[in-house]
């Protein structure tokens, strides 16, 4: 990929196809120039001093936060409700077109 | 081709299915396999709807740490989830919550009779669903179930350190060993609650003086869809050889996926495995780390139970075994704890007392005895049986059934003159003569072998 | 009757004292909603049956008012689209945790409301399903991304409102619109069931008429939810409780009137007037000088804090998106409207490899300095205040001057909400020429929200007063 600061129809094409989003080449165009200009104010995150600072994932402080294991029969969903916002299912499972192998 | 030139690079991925009752980060029933219909088993969370948010579930962590201290790992006292994107039908929120940098356990090993064979990492992970490729009104479709998606999985990496097929399934049959004597999965590779993925290479050993270091081969190719121990082995075997085939001709193997077809014994290109794939890892937002303190690390493994290699020492030393009978004893946990089951019962009733842990081992494994087939008091009571008729001097059964023969005229002549009850009157006289002493079959046998003139 | 213009406090009462029944209360708004609805674009979705609804829950905390919810909340009764095609007539089979407990304690769900299509923006004009305009002024913006929540309020088209806060996406459209709205500490109130933009951000939270009527929404929602790793075993205050107890010397902090944007504007000087009030009611203003890096009571520029929100944000909106494929529910990913799709492309390219530890690594390294930044800050001070907004709402169309408009017209925002802090818009000007408002923002330490609540129901008693 090229310099971080300007992007180009290629780096935006590559960039759709990891976040599986259909882009037309207009739209590559469009999303080029606003990248270009959002990593731009991005950029200003190197003006921080950040030396020996630990980044935080989480700003609660929690940690072990578990369950027992055991079944919430009232979580669960029904087949039913399961499936009911599908476009397509059939005798109990979702559908889609066939799909080659998994990564 | 020598095959001796060669030194083949094998290492292994496994995922083993965890037997929780509850999926990993939410409440739904942990049952892929024997779920009556598809979809019967998803909430929010594991059906990746909006606003599910995951809740991680303690027994499987605990689960997996056992697993780490049975394979010598470190426990990490700091670990998180990290997200692993990648798009797929059976991925139902677009990204698998795993492990990334901060796994669970690290650092373990497995002995094996051709060497140490390092683990790279233990680590804790949830399932997809699963697909079904299948032709719905005359069109290819996929189907999904997603009863398995959020099933907690167990990922098992080790360092490239096996060499042979034959080190790979010996590795295996320990591993599934000791996830056995855990209890914590059915690790059953036909029920699929434990999947295997070796990933072969082959290097050519480099003669006279060693340069230090051993660079590993430039390609790896990865084999999926083996369903058993013997298929890794005939697989690895096959692929060792191919890629020999290949370097011979001064090539080098493609790095790629193949699979195994278990009828042809061949593995067979799948897809060209491109460079690593951009998982976009970051660590999970909505779980909090999990941080244990040395004295929870401690408590769990107390709770860790006497491991296969351990038992075996022990069995050796305490009992007398033999090594190859007490590899046989604690092949599972089930039949170790009954042989003690069995000992413990000899122990405490004095007319077992001369029956001896090795008669008892032999038993089990000659007669293929088990819990299931009998109780300890039923074996120790077949044992003394057995033994009694073997104190018996065959002269002595021979002579005693002729004497009885002899005296007994009236039996012996109602016997032949069709009352065939009668033989078992016969039998108690010969163990009388015995002194209750004699195999009460074989006795009843050679009577009945004498009375008809044969 | 004008009994839409009632607060939620003031409903309640007259509700109990039988003093105005379920029916007048429900017509009166429901006409209200029939005159405005079509221009205002405020709701996406309304429930014919609620004044049904709100006929038996007299006996409860909130007697049966009719609340508007912010389109991003799962509600099994109507749609929730988080205003995208993607969603278009979803409906869920489960409940959101908040509307759960808000139903339970008596709140009716009177309809959706619109916002930037799933909550990505500050003007409501990303909805795919038209933008929102602003009551007070409807050739401006309400704001966003719970503009139709905000607008709600200030139209009377409700008793009061539920929105969601990832940074700003509650008090910046509350200021715009004129109205109080309270985003809670992060883990405060459950995110479950509440469709995820920044999982580490987001805040639901109450936006009303008064700061009171807020309190009283806090406390219906506010606690923890086992289905939520992220929410707090702490039991949440009671706001109303206290919510008179005088301010009398507090210590409180004034902020970014010194940032370039800021300076001598008319927002500056609301802000200073607030200071002064303060001042009179026996509380200590300091102003604290802004700072380019971290540095011992000074306040660290928001500048950054710009970036760090784009680049978390946008990671954990492009991961919470992913799941939208089509297949379980909902379209395929060619309905995402064009703010979405670069959001998601975005977060996608500061995760992917080679970029991940530049941006997102060092984005939230600088998070880090925010939160020592408000954490040394708090030590001394109660609360500190400052402008919600840089200025009045915009006019419609300036969101997309800029792919990024929303991070910069919140950039006062982003600092306390990227460390999980507590806040609160109250209306602080009001223009009588444009009928446009100016906030301010109040905001404290974690788990702090009594303190804010307590000032901005002083400033609001003070200032409906004059």
């Amino acid at each position: 990929m090229q310099s971080h600061i300007s992007f180009s129809n290629d780096d935006v094409a590559h960039i759709a196809t990891l976040a599986n989003i259909p882009v037309t080449d207009e739209e590559k165009t469009k999303l080029a120039a606003g990248f270009t200009i959002t990593m731009k104010v991005v950029d200003d995150l190197k003006k921080a001093d950040t030396t020996s600072v630990e980044p935080t994932h989480q700003v609660t402080a929690l940690e072990n936060i578990l369950r027992e294991d055991a079944v919430d029969e009232k979580r669960e969903f029904s087949q039913d409700e399961a499936l009911r916002n599908a476009k397509q299912t059939y005798k109990g499972f979702f559908v889609v077109d066939q799909v080659i192998d998994r990564e | 081709m020598d095959l001796k030139q060669y030194e083949p690079i094998i290492g292994m991925e496994i995922h083993v299915e965890l037997a929780t009752v509850s999926k990993m980060f939410c409440g739904c029933k942990n049952d892929p396999f024997f779920a009556e219909k598809p979809n019967i088993h998803t909430c929010p969370v594991c059906l990746g709807y909006p606003g599910g948010l995951p809740v991680a579930n303690k027994k499987a962590i605990e689960w997996t740490i056992k697993l780490g201290f049975a394979l010598g790992c470190d426990i990490s006292e700091l670990s998180k989830f990290d997200r692993k994107h990648y798009f797929y039908p059976d991925l139902a929120k677009g990204y698998q919550i795993s492990q990334y940098d901060m796994p669970f356990c690290k650092n373990g090993k497995l002995k094996t009779s051709k060497g140490i064979v390092r683990i790279n990492r233990v680590h804790l992970e949830e399932d997809t669903g699963k697909l079904l490729h299948q032709t719905v009104e005359g069109k290819k479709k996929t189907l999904i179930d997603f009863n398995r998606s959020g099933v907690p999985l167990i990922e098992i990496v080790t360092e490239p350190d096996i060499h042979s097929g034959d080190q790979a399934k010996e590795f295996l049959k320990h591993l599934h060993q000791i996830i056995q004597y855990l209890d914590i999965s059915s690790a059953d590779m036909e029920k699929g609650s434990m999947r295997l993925e070796p990933n072969i290479s082959v290097r050519k050993i480099s003669k006279g003086k060693d340069d230090g270091i051993r660079l590993l081969p430039p390609y790896k190719v990865e084999v999926k869809n083996i369903n058993s121990f013997n298929f890794v082995k005939k697989a690895i075997d096959f692929e060792i050889e191919r890629q020999i085939e290949i370097i011979e001709k001064g090539e080098i193997p493609s790095q790629e996926t193949r699979g195994y077809n278990e009828d042809k014994g061949i593995t067979f290109s799948q897809r060209a495995k491109e460079g690593a794939v951009d998982y976009r890892y970051f660590p999970e937002p909505d779980i909090p780390p999990i941080r244990l303190t040395k004295k929870t690390i401690t408590e769990l493994k107390q709770t860790l139970p006497e491991l296969p290699t351990d038992k075996k020492n022990r069995f050796i030393k305490e009992y007398g075994l033999a090594d190859p009978e007490a590899i046989q004893i604690i092949e599972t946990r089930a039949r170790a704890d009954y042989f003690e089951s069995c000992i413990a019962l000899c122990e405490s009733e004095s007319k077992y007392k001369a029956i001896t842990p090795k008669k008892i081992a032999n038993t089990i494994i000659n007669k293929k005895v088990d819990g299931t087939t009998s109780s300890p008091h039923d074996l120790l009571e077949k044992i003394s049986i057995q033994s009694e008729s073997s104190n018996v001097n065959p002269e002595d059964v021979a002579h005693a059934i002729s004497s009885v023969l002899h005296n007994q005229e009236k039996a012996v002549n109602d016997y032949k003159n069709g009352k065939v009850t009668v033989v078992m009157y016969l039998v108690g006289q010969v163990k009388r003569e015995l002194q209750g002493k004699g195999d009460a079959k074989a006795i009843e046998e050679e009577l009945k072998r004498r009375m008809n003139g044969k | 009757m004008n009994l839409h213009k009632l607060t939620l406090k003031e409903a309640i009462k007259k509700l109990k004292s039988k003093e105005i029944s379920h029916k007048e209360l429900y017509t009166d708004v429901e006409n209200e909603i029939q005159k405005k609805n079509a221009e205002l674009n405020i709701y996406l979705s309304l429930d014919k049956e609620a004044v049904s609804k709100a006929e038996k829950l007299l006996d409860t905390p909130l007697a049966g008012v009719p609340i508007a919810v912010k389109d991003n909340f799962l509600t099994k009764e109507l749609p929730t689209t988080a205003s995208s095609k993607v969603l278009e007539g979803f409906m869920t089979p489960y409940e959101s945790t908040v509307t759960e407990r808000l139903q339970k304690a008596g709140g009716v769900v009177i309809g959706k409301t619109n916002m930037d299509a799933w909550a990505h923006g500050s003007s409501t004009e990303t909805s795919d399903f038209g933008a929102t305009k602003n009551p007070r002024n409807p050739k401006h913006l309400p704001g966003g991304s719970s503009g139709g929540s905000a607008a709600a309020v200030a139209a009377d088209v409700c008793i009061g409102a539920l929105g969601s806060e990832t940074a700003g996406s509650i008090r910046q459209p509350s200021s715009w619109c004129g109205v109080v709205g309270l985003k809670p500490t992060y883990g405060r109130v459950p995110r479950t069931g509440v469709v995820a933009m920044g999982s580490s951000l987001d805040c639901p939270g109450p936006i009303g008429k008064t700061v009171e009527d807020t309190a009283i929404v806090f406390n219906a929602i506010a606690g923890h939810d086992k289905y939520d790793s992220t929410s707090a075993d702490i039991a949440p205050p009671d706001l109303v409780k206290n919510i008179d107890k005088p301010i009398k010397g507090m210590k409180i902090g004034m902020c970014y009137l010194d940032h370039p944007k800021l300076k001598n504007t008319k927002v500056d000087e609301a802000i200073q007037n607030a200071g002064k009030l303060f001042k009179s009611l026996g509380c200590s203003v300091t102003h604290i000088p802004l700072s380019p890096q971290l540095k011992n009571n000074t306040i660290l520029t928001p500048d950054y804090a710009i970036s760090v929100y784009t680049v978390v944000q946008r990671g954990e909106v492009s991961s919470n998106l992913a799941r939208y494929d089509g297949i379980r529910f909902g379209h395929d990913r060619s309905f995402f409207g064009a703010e979405a799709k670069r959001r998601i492309m975005l977060g996608t390219f500061t995760l992917s490899k080679g970029y991940a530890d530049k941006y997102y690594i060092k984005a939230q390294q600088v998070r880090s300095l925010y939160i020592a930044n408000f954490h040394q800050l708090f030590q001394t001070f109660d609360v500190l205040i400052s402008p919600t907004s840089p200025g009045f709402a915009q006019e419609l169309g300036a969101s997309e001057k800029s792919p990024m408009f929303g991070e910069l017209e919140d950039m006062l925002l982003e600092p306390s909400s990227i460390a999980g802090l507590p806040g609160i818009n109250v209306p602080c000007y009001h223009d009588t020429k444009t009928n446009l408002y100016l906030g301010m923002n109040i905001i404290s330490d974690q788990w702090q929200e009594e303190k804010i609540i307590r000032v901005a129901h002083s400033f609001e008693q003070q200032t409906i007063k004059e």
